[in-house]
């Protein structure tokens, strides 16, 4: 048994910790966002109209709009690669897992920045991938729209989520006893009936757990549609950034704050009961 | 494989029914030679064990027939056709393995069906097959639970079932009953032969428990470093063990070590004829061969030594003595007689020395 001063000492700095860190900005953003701009300046003028505003001025709910429908995209897609590399790596890597694993995770390692701006020389009007069109006579002006769109957002959100939603489907087929897929066969089941029946369902926590990694990551993200999305790449999270910053607005900003707060919590409350449903130990 | 394994295996298929012929087999991961030149035939109906220590090869062969692996050599035929070049979920074949597998995520009746569904087989025969299945394991109460509710031997049922509603030729059982605790085992090991002889269906079993494999085969199949040591009933293999390895390996023995000159063994201070060309020889004397003698004739085809009592060990009914015979240490088994010292006289029947291969 642990003294209840031992006790207290442990839990203190935590504890602290979130209040300070955590409980504290976000009780700050929530009162911020029924206050008001007057002059120039915060008052603390208790009201609704920031979230009137947000749900009656069409710009904010079209970016949010385009927020989810690109973080949607980017889960699909990293899904679409991560699952399959995932299963690959699990089941018929053999003696190259090891390595094939260290290569998926490297990527890791590089800055967020530095892929972003790789990027942006491939897409660019000037960049590899142009050239290379241009090159092959498939165009012979520059593709404008590869850079500067929503489709470059999730192309660089896809490419740098789908590691983390390969991780945690990798853990689930890695846990999937190996006699359960030979029972499969034994009783008749052919690959495809096997992976159906016996490897997907097993593995559904992990495609919940990477799936809510990639959408919930994709949607407060502000530095790929910075780097590569332009005008009609912009999502919510730069919204937020330059209400705070340039437009002065910290009611708006942390009313729309709030509201992808509620968004993300209600997700993961969700996929939370959801991945429950699916684990069976 | 030694004389007595082959004749074994010629018995079988010359008696016809033949379901499963393993022709030469042989299995290597890497540089280990698992198994070597396997050749067993297995009768239709019959229930056939392996038998072996751990790393003898006998989950490999039965993994071999499953189709979990493929052999490095030789083949393996069924009712005619050829199997070992067929994948798994096209044999009819099926396994109870050691730990169960059930399907964590399906219901006990949904793991019954399984192997009906994906050969897509009609819901209505589904269901009447799955239930009688569950019938004749004794578990159709517990059809809708999941298998994490289950103890271990109703998961073995689960296991059973799910297996036999496929109605295969042939069935695997890898240890299915090591993970039971001793009373539960031995209820299973009655209820396990009692199915296979009210369905007919041939039984492969894999055990390291050589009582178990004495207790359920017609034949045991004993395996040792990836070679058949001996294949025969578990009345002949106990009681005429091929090799010193066999005779150690089921049961308790007496390995009596000499040589035979002149048409007499002599080993130790024993000594009785025995017709062959003189050379050094190993018998195998079975603890309850010996007994006390208490006196009045003795016969001439017993051979009646002095010993001194060393230990006695009580078992119940029996009692084991370890009994010193001139520098040899001897079992003895006797039943249950009281406590017992010093000297005393012992006999066994010549024909109980069987002569076993070093």
């Amino acid at each position: 048994m642990y003294s209840r001063t031992y006790k207290a000492i442990v839990s203190v700095p935590p504890l602290l910790w979130v209040g300070l860190f955590l409980l504290l900005p976000y009780l700050l953003m929530f009162a911020h966002s029924f206050w008001a701009v007057q002059d120039q300046a915060i008052v603390h003028q208790w009201n609704v109209d920031n979230y009137r505003t947000l749900f009656t001025k069409p710009v904010y709910l079209e970016v949010l709009l385009r927020t989810m429908r690109i973080a949607t995209s980017v889960t699909l897609c990293s899904l679409l690669l991560g699952y399959p590399l995932a299963y690959y790596l699990s089941f018929h890597a053999g003696a190259r897992k090891e390595l094939l694993y260290q290569l998926v995770i490297v990527p890791l390692w590089v800055s967020y920045l530095v892929r972003g701006y790789a990027w942006k020389t491939i897409l660019g009007s000037e960049g590899v991938l142009n050239g290379f069109l241009q090159y092959m006579h498939l165009t012979r002006e520059p593709v404008a729209s590869l850079l500067y769109s929503p489709f470059a957002v999730v192309l660089v959100l896809t490419h740098i989520y789908t590691p983390f939603v390969f991780l945690p489907i990798y853990a689930a087929l890695e846990h999937i006893p190996r006699p359960l897929v030979e029972a499969s066969q034994d009783l008749g089941a052919n690959s495809a009936q096997t992976f159906l029946r016996i490897i997907l369902p097993l593995s559904i926590p992990g495609l919940l757990a990477g799936a809510t990694f990639a959408f919930v990551l994709s949607l407060g993200d502000f530095l790929a549609p910075l780097l590569v999305g332009g005008a009609s790449g912009t999502m919510i999270a730069n919204v937020v950034q330059s209400l705070f910053g340039a437009a002065y607005d910290w009611p708006l900003g942390a009313a729309i704050s709030v509201c992808i707060l509620i968004l993300i919590v209600s997700l993961l409350f969700l996929t939370e009961r959801l991945e429950k449903r699916w684990s069976f130990k | 494989m030694n004389p007595s394994a082959a004749s074994s295996a010629q018995a079988a298929s010359s008696a016809g029914g033949v379901l499963l012929e393993v022709r030469g087999v042989a299995k290597r991961f890497g540089a280990r030679d698992v198994l070597k030149d396997i050749s067993l035939n297995i009768a239709s109906g019959e229930f056939i064990t392996l038998l072996g220590e751990s790393g003898s090869g006998k989950t490999t062969l039965l993994r071999l027939v499953a189709g979990f692996e493929q052999p490095t050599a030789g083949e393996i035929w069924m009712s005619g056709d050829r199997l070992d070049t067929i994948p798994p979920y096209k044999r009819r074949v099926n396994t109870v393995f050691q730990h169960y597998a059930l399907f964590p995520h399906l219901s006990v009746r949904e793991n019954v069906a399984y192997g009906l569904r994906v050969k897509k087989t009609s819901a209505t025969e589904i269901g009447g097959r799955v239930e009688e299945a569950l019938q004749m394991v004794k578990m159709e109460e517990f059809a809708d639970s999941r298998p994490s509710k289950l103890s271990g031997g109703q998961q073995q049922r689960v296991a059973l079932a799910r297996a036999l509603v496929n109605r295969p030729l042939l069935l695997l059982l890898d240890e299915p009953l090591s993970a039971l605790d001793a009373n539960l085992r031995k209820q299973m090991q009655s209820e396990l032969k009692a199915l296979q002889r009210e369905l007919g269906i041939t039984f492969l079993f894999v055990t390291h428990d050589q009582e178990e494999a004495m207790a359920l085969s017609d034949r045991i199949a004993l395996l040792r470093n990836g070679a058949l040591e001996q294949v025969a009933s578990p009345r002949e293999i106990y009681a005429h063990p091929a090799t010193a390895y066999t005779a150690q390996f089921i049961g308790q023995t007496n390995l009596l070590l000499g040589e035979i000159r002149g048409s007499i063994a002599t080993c130790g201070v024993l000594r009785w004829p025995f017709e062959a060309p003189d050379t050094p020889v190993t018998f195998s004397l079975r603890p309850e061969s010996i007994r006390i003698c208490a006196g009045g004739v003795r016969l001439s085809s017993e051979v009646k030594f002095r010993a001194s009592i060393r230990q006695q060990l009580y078992g119940g009914a029996s009692e084991l003595l370890e009994v010193d015979c001139g520098g040899q240490l001897l079992r003895v088994r006797i039943f249950a007689h009281g406590p017992l010292s010093g000297e005393h006289d012992f006999v066994f029947s010549i024909a109980d020395a069987i002569r076993v291969q070093e």
